[in-house]
C-alpha cells in the first residue's frame, strides 16, 4: 500500500506558474497604469480613466459577495454610499480643521476612511441579513437598501438632503507632491488605489477566510461538516466586500467632491451587479472587464444616444442567457480553444455567431434610434449614412426586420449543429 | 374616529392591491422556486396597456383584455426566456427577471414618454358612492374593492377546488411526479406564470388611475411586493394575504399620524429640537414596509406562514 501515500509537493504550482498566474498580472496592470499618463490622455479621458478606477474596485467589492460568496445582492451601494459620505465628511474636517487628528490627514488617505466606514456599516448591516443566502438574501439586501435611501432624506446632518454633502479636497497636507487640485493628480491618487484595492481584493481571495466563502458557495453544508458556520463566513467576507465598496466610495468622494442620496439608491447598486456580471463573476479579472467597459459605454454610449440604458438592459440579457461566463468567460473560452490547436471549425462558428450577433443588432438598433425620435415629439428624424428614416418610410421597416431575422435565422442555425438534440 | 374609517376603508383596498401582485409573485415563486424581480413591470404594462386599450375603445374592454394581453407576454417571457435560464440555476433566473424589468422600464419609457400619462377613472364610476363624516367617497375605491375581492375568491376557487387547481397544486410539490401522470408540466408552469403576470397586470389596470400611471410606478411598487412575500413567509398564499392587508393598513394608518417621534418617546427625554426628535410617523410610512421586514427576519425568518426556511 505505498502507493497510497503521495507526495503532496508535486500538487502544488511550481514557483514559476505562481508567478505567471498570481503575481505577473498584477505588476501588467500595474504598469499599464502607471504607462497610461506618458501616452498623454485628454482631459476627458482622464475623467473617465478615474471613473473607471472607482468603477473597478466597486465591481471588484460586488464580485467578492456574487462571485465569490454565491450572495445576490441588489443593495451594494448602500456601502459604497455609506463609505462615501464618511469621506466627504472627513474631507470637510480636514478642511476645517476640526481636530489635530483631521488637520495633518491627507486628502489622499480618504479611501481608508470610506473603507472604515463601508467596513463599519457592513458589520451592522450585514448581521441580520447574513443569517439567510439565496433569495432570502437578495431580498433582505433590497429591503435594506429601499431603508437607507429612504433615510437619506431623512437625516439631513448624515446625508445632506437632495444637496448632499460637499468638501473641497486641496486641504490638509498633501502627499507624494501632489495638490489633489488638477485631474492629473487626482489620477495618480486613483492609480495608487486602484492597484492597493486590487491587490487587497486579490490577496483576500488567497487568504484561508477567501477559500472558505467559495467553499460556502459550492456546499454550505460540507463546510458546516468540516466545523465551520457558514452564517460566520458569509458575515465576516460581507464585512470584507463593504469595506471594499466604502473604499471605493472613498475615491468617489475625492473625484466629485459631493455625495448625494441618489448614490445609496437602488440606481447604482443595479448598475454594480450589471458591472460585475456582464464582465463575468466566475473570473477574478471580470469584474474589472465590465467595469472598464460599462463606464465606457455610460460615458460615451450616452453621447449618442438617449436609448444607452435599453442597450445595456438587452447586452446584459444577452450575458445571462447565452453566456453566463460574462465578457472573461468568452475571452478565456476563445483562448483555450486556441491553444487546443482545434481552430478551424470553431473559427467558423465564432465567426456565423458574431455575424448573426451583429445583424440582429443591427436590426435593433434601427428600431430603438427611430422610435425614441418618434416618441421625443420633436420631428427628429434617424439618419444614418444619409438615408432619411421616418416610421412612415417602409425602408426603415426593411432595414429592421430583414437585418433581425436574418441574424436571429444564423443563431439559430448555429445553435441547431452545435447541439442536434 | 373619522380618520380611523377612512384609513380602514384605504388601507383595506391598498392591501388587496398589493395582494394582487403579491399572489402572482407567490405562486410563481412556490411553483418555480424564482421570484420574478419584474413582476411590478407587468403591473406597470397592465396599467399603460390599460390606457391604450381604453383610449382605442373603452374602459371595460381595457379591463378584460389588458390582463390578457400582459398574461401572454408573462407567458412568452417563460417560453423563450426564463426556461432557458432555468438550467444556470436560481440566481441566473433572478437576474434574468432583474434585467427584463430594466428592459420594461426603458421600453415604456421609449414609447410612453417618461411623464405620467392621462389614464382616468372611467366616466361611468367617477362619482361619490356616499358620504360619511361630511367627506364624500368615491365609487372607484369601492369598485377596486369588488374586483380584487372577485378576483380573490376566483383565484381561491380555482386553486382549491377544480382540478386544474388540484394539478397545479400538485406540480409545485411533485413536479416529476405530475409529468410521469402524463400532464405536461413545462405547460403548467407557463400557465402560472402567465396567470401570475396577468394578475399583476389586472392590478395595474385597476391601480394605475387610482395611483398615478408613470414610469417609476414599478420601480415604486416592486420593493414593496417582495416586503409582502418575504414577510408573508415565501411561497404561502394565506400568508401573503395577512401581510398584503397588514402593510395596506399599516402604511394608511402611518399617513395619517402627525406624530413625531419626540412625541413618542418625550418621556425618554427625545426632546423635538433634535433630528430625530422631529421625524414624524407619517414621514416614516414609505419605510414601514422594510422596517417590518427586518423586524420579521429576526423574530420569525420564515415569516408569518411560511412553512420552510429557504
Amino acid at each position: 500500500m505505498t502507493d497510497m501515500t503521495q507526495d503532496y509537493a508535486d500538487l502544488a504550482p511550481s514557483a514559476s506558474a505562481k508567478f505567471y498566474g498570481r503575481i505577473l498580472p498584477i505588476l501588467l496592470f500595474a504598469l499599464l497604469v502607471v504607462v497610461i499618463p506618458f501616452l498623454g490622455p485628454s482631459r476627458t479621458m482622464y475623467s473617465l480613466l478615474n471613473v473607471m478606477a472607482i468603477n473597478i474596485v466597486f465591481a471588484l467589492s460586488y464580485n467578492m459577495l456574487l462571485g465569490r460568496c454565491g450572495l445576490l445582492s441588489f443593495g451594494h451601494a448602500v456601502y459604497y454610499g455609506l463609505g462615501g459620505y464618511c469621506a466627504v465628511h472627513a474631507m470637510t474636517w480636514i478642511e476645517a480643521g476640526t481636530s489635530p487628528f483631521w488637520a495633518n490627514f491627507p486628502v489622499f488617505g480618504l479611501p481608508l476612511v470610506g473603507f472604515a466606514g463601508g467596513a463599519l456599516a457592513g458589520a451592522i448591516i450585514g448581521w441580520p441579513s447574513c443569517r439567510r443566502a439565496g433569495t432570502p438574501f437578495a431580498m433582505i439586501s433590497l429591503g435594506v437598501a429601499e431603508l437607507i435611501a429612504a433615510a437619506g432624506f431623512m437625516f439631513l446632518s448624515f446625508f445632506g438632503g437632495e444637496m448632499g454633502v460637499s468638501g473641497d479636497r486641496m486641504n490638509g497636507p498633501a502627499l507624494f507632491g501632489l495638490s489633489m487640485g488638477p485631474v492629473e493628480d487626482v489620477y495618480w491618487f486613483m492609480a495608487f488605489w486602484v492597484v492597493a484595492g486590487l491587490v487587497g481584493m486579490y490577496a483576500f481571495t488567497r487568504t484561508p477566510l477567501g477559500k472558505l466563502s467559495e467553499a460556502t458557495r459550492d456546499n454550505p453544508q460540507r463546510v458546516q461538516f468540516i466545523g465551520y458556520d457558514p452564517t460566520r463566513v458569509r458575515y465576516l467576507v460581507f464585512i470584507a466586500a463593504g469595506a471594499f465598496a466604502g473604499m471605493a466610495g472613498g475615491m468617489s468622494a475625492v473625484n466629485y467632491e459631493i455625495f448625494t442620496p441618489e448614490a445609496v439608491s437602488l440606481i447604482p447598486s443595479g448598475f454594480v451587479l450589471i458591472m460585475a456580471y456582464v464582465g463575468g463573476i466566475g473570473y477574478f479579472v471580470g469584474p474589472i472587464l465590465g467595469a472598464v467597459l460599462l463606464t465606457f459605454m455610460q460615458s460615451m454610449l450616452s453621447d449618442y444616444t438617449e436609448a444607452w440604458l435599453l442597450y445595456l438592459g438587452v447586452l446584459f440579457i444577452s450575458i445571462v442567457m447565452f453566456a453566463p461566463g460574462g465578457l472573461a468567460g468568452i475571452v478565456f473560452g476563445v483562448a483555450h480553444t486556441a491553444r487546443n490547436g482545434e481552430t478551424g471549425a470553431v473559427l467558423k462558428r465564432w465567426g456565423g455567431q458574431a455575424a448573426g450577433i451583429l445583424l440582429a443588432l443591427a436590426g435593433l438598433i434601427v428600431l430603438v434610434e427611430v422610435s425614441t425620435r418618434w416618441s421625443n415629439g420633436y420631428g427628429e428624424i434617424f439618419e444614418p449614412f444619409g438615408l432619411h428614416l421616418t416610421f412612415t418610410n417602409p425602408l426603415t421597416w426593411v432595414l429592421i426586420v430583414v437585418p433581425f431575422a436574418a441574424g436571429v435565422a444564423i443563431l439559430r442555425r448555429l445553435s441547431r449543429e452545435e447541439d442536434p438534440a | 374616529m373619522e380618520t380611523i374609517v377612512f384609513s380602514l376603508l384605504n388601507g383595506v383596498i391598498y392591501g388587496l392591491l398589493l395582494f394582487m401582485l403579491s399572489s402572482g409573485l407567490t405562486l410563481i415563486f412556490s411553483m418555480m422556486g424564482v421570484l420574478n424581480f419584474a413582476h411590478a413591470s407587468f403591473y406597470m404594462l397592465g396599467a399603460y396597456f390599460a390606457y391604450t386599450v381604453t383610449d382605442a375603445t373603452s374602459y371595460w374592454f381595457a379591463l378584460i383584455f389588458a390582463p390578457i394581453l400582459v398574461g401572454l407576454v408573462g407567458a412568452g417571457v417563460e417560453k423563450w426566456g426564463l426556461r432557458r435560464v432555468h438550467a444556470n440555476g436560481h440566481v441566473a433566473e433572478l437576474l434574468f427577471t432583474f434585467g427584463l424589468a430594466y428592459l420594461i422600464d426603458e421600453v415604456i419609457k421609449i414609447v410612453y414618454g417618461r411623464n405620467a400619462v392621462d389614464y382616468r377613472v372611467p366616466e361611468a364610476l367617477d362619482f361619490p358612492l356616499f358620504t360619511l363624516y361630511g367627506a364624500q367617497y368615491p365609487a372607484y375605491r369601492i369598485f377596486m374593492l369588488f374586483v380584487a375581492v372577485a378576483m380573490l375568491v376566483a383565484l381561491w376557487v380555482l386553486l382549491k377546488r377544480t382540478r386544474a387547481g388540484l394539478i397545479i397544486q400538485a406540480a409545485l410539490t411533485h413536479p416529476h411526479m405530475v409529468g410521469h401522470l402524463g400532464h405536461n408540466v413545462p405547460m403548467i408552469f407557463m400557465t402560472v406564470f402567465g396567470v401570475g403576470c396577468a394578475l399583476a397586470g389586472l392590478a395595474g389596470v385597476i391601480g394605475g388611475n387610482y395611483l398615478v400611471t408613470d414610469p417609476f410606478m414599478a420601480a415604486y411598487m416592486g420593493p414593496i411586493v417582495f416586503v409582502v412575500v418575504v414577510i408573508g413567509g415565501m411561497g404561502s398564499l394565506e400568508g401573503a394575504f395577512v401581510a398584503s392587508i397588514l402593510l395596506g393598513l399599516l402604511q394608511t394608518f402611518a399617513v395619517s399620524v402627525d406624530a413625531s417621534f419626540a412625541d413618542l418617546f418625550g418621556w425618554i427625554g427625545l426632546s423635538s429640537a433634535t433630528e430625530v426628535g422631529r421625524i414624524t410617523i407619517a414621514q416614516l410610512a414609505p419605510m414601514l414596509p422594510y422596517l417590518l421586514l427586518v423586524l420579521i427576519l429576526f423574530v420569525r425568518p420564515r415569516g408569518l406562514m411560511g412553512e420552510r426556511e429557504l
